[in-house]
């Protein structure tokens, strides 16, 4: 049996239980998507743009799915509060795949903003959220359309025309069973025209006596002359898989700022698609893998210049140590009336081991003659005579490689906008290169006691 | 005085399988300065880089005992802490780490080394300014990547500033004068000179003589073919100055 045909069998014989449970926006989709997986199969490694990575291994193993929307007994709210020092955020939960507020979520919300449970917004507002839901995603892919088959939570965040937000939003993702799983994760952003925000998701794994897969699709509008920076950063554990997909459309004078980062986890695979449909827009893609043991990072992107006065940037950085492996696949793509576009890739891959593997594909694709581009990879080893010259003077030489593994990913840090973001990812690359391996109550977003208010 | 820093002797190393030191024997005592000098490709910077240990080069021959403790067994980190200083020929440029990162983390394991406690950060910083006036280094300088854009004369200062943070027991100064103009080279010369006890030795490994109007050896020494062939005081330098090396290559190629 296929890994694909699992969760069909499943599918099928929990319809009415998974569409009892679920709106109408989701359940129309969620049944188109079913059509589509007919006679599919989940990407194997070796097909096109997954060279490294198979998408049929990844989904292979018998995860439970919760149909049944079973309450997991774990308090998160109580025993889990993440917050970012120095800077206040409106934060939210997303345990397993069941959307989970922050007790102090809607006090903190500017007016007309909306950050909820997706199953919650299609039912309370499905025209707004009916608008956008599945509207980007490639469903044509199997899997995307095995997310938007079985998805039955997310979270919906709508910023509504000429609102900027102050505060940035933070998404903790937590992995908590007591059975391997996999999370049906849903995301849908919509910055409307004039609007700005910031988000920070960060992925977790409490109990990683079990094995874990995240089936993650976000969509993201970003409106004319909006902002939106995202920030996505996993620090689950070996156990646990990812496979996100990211649909992003940008508007007119748009901004977008993606930033990923891989600090820790067992089997990455990242697919970002960003569309600059209209005129003058911005995209700066950057991503940070660091890998070691046997885990597996893989990052995919696909830019698309579909308007004049583009310009994207992306830069992508890897630190593979021992026997882990790491593939990144990018694509420019320039239309033929996208002229006066600028947009640059750059990967850059150090190995800090013999056995750790990189595979790299940077492409260009161009259709017309009027654009500045430039692509370009370079995979290397640590520079002896840097390492030489620090021991020289008394820097031992584990210290003198974590200083030169971290000085590499400081051009992708520098890249974070987010203050205090910025001085708490220094401080995790610098103690992951150490060999501390982050836990949870020392993510991204350092998690405290909770918060009484 | 019996008291020996540094004692090189029947030296011979090389790399990839090419010998360049063929027996090289040297004595060093405390408050001494040698200079090293010889034509191209005699292999000055080799007995610099052997000393300092770096791994690129093999040793197939010799001892050298530092101040009592086998030389050649240690790992370039712990020959730094045992009081062994190279200033480079080529400083290398470190993208991402600043000199305070940098400069804290040397003497910190350093330290540690020695069973002290870390310097404190206010410590430190007051250290970092007092070793900067040495050689007239620039705070904009010491708050940049290691040697990240600086220029040819910075570098070697840089250099000189951080022998003077480590208070080596031997410092070997690789060239220190190739780059510089005449005002860096005085600099950079006054602040070695500045930084010399009667505890401390200094060898000096340049091509031309004119470091040492700026920094007076007591003893000068001709490295030609992997082997020191000639050793004089500071006379000889100015000997060479005036003939050139081939008097002595054809003294040498003839016997």
């Amino acid at each position: 049996m296929s890994a694909l045909s699992q969760y069909i069998e499943l599918y099928d014989s929990h319809l009415e239980v998974i569409e009892g449970k679920s709106s109408e926006v989701l359940n129309s989709h969620r049944r188109e998507a079913r059509k589509l997986l007919e006679g599919k199969s989940l990407p194997h490694k070796g097909e096109e743009g997954y060279e490294k990575t198979s998408i049929e291994e990844m989904f292979a193993p018998d995860f439970g799915v919760n149909i049944n929307r079973v309450n997991i007994p774990v308090d998160v709210s109580l025993s889990f509060k993440c917050d970012v020092p120095n800077m206040s955020t409106i934060m939210a939960f997303v345990v397993n795949d069941t959307f989970a507020p922050s007790s102090t979520l809607h006090n903190k919300m500017p007016q007309g903003v909306i950050v909820d449970s997706l199953a919650r917004a299609s039912q309370e507002h499905p025209e707004l959220v009916g608008g956008f839901y599945n509207g980007l995603a490639q469903n044509e892919k199997p899997g995307v359309a095995l997310n938007t088959m079985l998805v039955q939570d997310g979270v919906f965040i709508y910023v509504p025309r000429g609102v900027v937000m102050e505060r940035p939003i933070q998404l903790v993702n937590i992995f908590n069973s007591v059975a391997p799983m996999m999370g049906v994760r849903r995301l849908l952003v919509v910055v409307e025209d004039g609007a700005s925000a910031q988000l920070l998701i960060c992925d977790h794994t409490q109990n990683s006596e079990y094995r874990y897969l995240s089936s993650q699709v976000v969509e993201a509008y970003v409106g004319k002359n909006a902002s939106l920076d995202i920030y996505d950063i996993e620090e689950s554990s070996a156990t646990t898989a990812r496979y996100s997909q990211l649909f992003a459309r940008q508007q007119r004078d748009s901004q977008l700022l993606v930033n990923g980062v891989t600090l820790s986890g067992g089997n990455t695979r990242n697919d970002y698609h960003i569309d600059l449909v209209e005129d003058n827009s911005k995209t700066t893609l950057a991503g940070m893998a660091i890998a070691s043991g046997s885990q597996h990072i893989d990052n995919n992107t696909y830019i698309k210049h579909a308007s004049t006065h583009g310009m994207s940037n992306q830069l992508f950085k890897y630190v593979l140590d021992d026997e882990s492996t790491g593939a990144f696949d990018g694509v420019i793509y320039v239309a033929p009336d996208a002229r006066f576009t600028e947009a640059y890739q750059s990967n850059r891959n150090l190995l800090a081991s013999k056995q750790a593997r990189m595979h790299t594909k940077p492409q260009l694709e161009i259709y017309n003659d009027d654009v500045k581009c430039s692509h370009g990879a370079t995979t290397g080893q640590l520079d002896a005579d840097a390492l030489f010259y620090m021991r020289s003077r008394g820097i031992p030489e584990k210290d003198a490689r974590t200083m030169l593994m971290q000085a590499f990913m400081v051009d992708v840090i520098d890249m974070v906008k987010m203050e205090g973001l910025r001085d708490r990812l220094r401080h995790l690359v610098e103690k992951r290169f150490y060999g501390q391996q982050a836990s949870c109550s020392e993510c991204a977003a350092a998690c405290h006691e909770p918060q009484k208010d | 005085m019996d008291n020996i820093l540094l004692e090189v002797k029947n030296l011979r190393a090389g790399i990839e399988g090419k010998e360049i030191l063929k027996g090289v024997n040297l004595t060093v005592r405390p408050g001494e300065v040698h200079a090293i000098m010889g034509p191209n490709g005699a292999g000055k910077s080799t007995l610099s880089s052997v000393l300092a240990g770096d791994p690129s080069f093999t040793v197939s021959e010799g001892e050298v005992n530092f101040h009592g403790v086998d030389l050649l067994e240690l790992a370039p980190e712990n020959r730094s802490h045992e009081g062994l200083f190279l200033s480079f020929q080529y400083p290398v440029e470190i993208p991402g780490v600043s000199m305070v990162n940098f400069m804290r983390a040397a003497i910190n394991a350093k330290r540690k080394y020695f069973n002290q406690e870390p310097l404190s950060a206010s410590d430190f910083l007051k250290l970092m300014r007092q070793k900067r006036e040495v050689v007239e280094l620039d705070n904009k300088l010491a708050s940049r990547s290691v040697n990240e854009g600086f220029s040819g004369g910075e570098k070697k200062r840089n250099e000189i500033f951080q022998m003077a943070m480590l208070e080596p027991r031997l410092s070997i100064l690789d060239e220190t004068d190739s780059g510089l103009d005449i005002d860096a080279l005085r600099i950079v010369a006054g602040g070695v000179n500045k930084l010399k006890t009667s505890e401390n030795a200094t060898i000096v490994i340049t091509h031309y003589q004119r470091l040492l109007d700026y920094i007076k050896p007591d003893f000068v020494h001709v490295l030609y073919k992997g082997r020191i062939v000639k050793t004089g005081g500071p006379e000889l330098a100015l000997v060479l100055e005036e003939r050139g090396y081939d008097w002595i290559k054809q003294e040498i190629d003839n016997q």
